[in-house]
């Protein structure tokens, strides 16, 4: 990776975090997405329209990144429909389970050093790095 | 002007995990294979995003409230249970699986790539599913 790449990673982590400290400067949230985005699904949190808010921030965030870069930042789905329904539906009940994702206990919950949120980062990283593993290097 | 703050902060998050390369699930399956050709951005992302929030953090809890709602609603559960690892290993195999996580997930959809769409429409599903 070339410095200017890792500029741009920083400085896109830089952006999340600032996003987490505005929500919760303003409205006292974690910006957790699957815990925001969980409160939009029957049955719906009282205050669903903050959440809604967010989640329509989020989905037009990288066109406005595309802008600034001259390029699409999205890349394509690197796996086929069967597996990628079976990764959503792990992803979806994990963190509806374990309270968060990357977002919620990977930075918020990292941030405010919360034994919960360091546990929950150690082992959904060790376990994603398993998978890729498992899936790259045995089978593939 | 709650919503307003909200989707201002939902903007910057999407604008920083696509300037992460985190909605490209091969920048963060890169950095998942350890093994591999491994890529770190990932660790940049987590970098730059723990610096500011644990900053941030710090300076918005002097405050007794925030700016626009009565209190900090911050999580209240401290055990360590099966709960919480087990539904983190679950997310860790599907994340591995796929590389996505639910943020860069959603902020994919509008490039209208059909397995994004259906990788979504699961995660809601499980995420429902786990609410009951």
């Amino acid at each position: 990776m070339f410095p200017a790449l890792w500029l741009q990673a920083l400085l896109g982590g830089a952006l999340i975090g600032g996003a987490a400290v505005l929500l919760m400067l303003g409205l006292g949230r974690i910006a957790g997405i699957s815990g925001i985005v969980g409160g939009l699904l029957p049955p719906t949190a009282p205050d669903w329209r903050w959440r809604a808010c967010f989640v329509a921030g989020l989905l037009a965030g990288p066109a406005v990144a595309g802008l600034v870069l001259g390029r699409d930042p999205v890349g394509m789905p690197a796996a086929g429909l069967p597996v990628l329904v079976a990764a959503g539906l792990l992803v979806g009940f994990g963190t509806g389970l374990g309270s968060g994702c990357t977002s919620g206990h990977g930075v918020c919950g990292l941030a405010r050093l919360s034994p919960r949120s360091v546990a929950a980062t150690g082992v959904f990283m060790l376990v994603g790095g398993a998978t890729v593993f498992v899936v790259r290097h045995l089978v593939g | 002007m709650g919503l307003l703050l909200a989707l201002a902060a939902g903007l910057l998050f999407g604008a920083g995990l696509a300037l992460g390369g985190m909605t490209d699930p091969a920048v963060v399956l890169g950095f998942l294979d350890v093994a591999g050709a491994w890529n770190p951005a990932l660790a940049f992302v987590m970098a730059g995003a723990l610096a500011v929030t644990f900053v941030g953090y710090r300076l918005v809890f002097r405050r007794a409230r925030p700016l626009l709602a009565g209190r900090f609603s911050l999580p209240k559960a401290s055990a360590i249970d099966a709960r919480l690892l087990g539904g983190a290993a679950l997310f860790g195999a599907g994340w591995g699986l796929a590389g996505y996580c639910p943020g860069p997930a959603i902020a994919s959809l509008p490039a209208a790539h059909l397995g994004t769409a259906a990788f979504v429409l699961a995660m809601l599903a499980g995420l429902a599913a786990a609410r009951r």
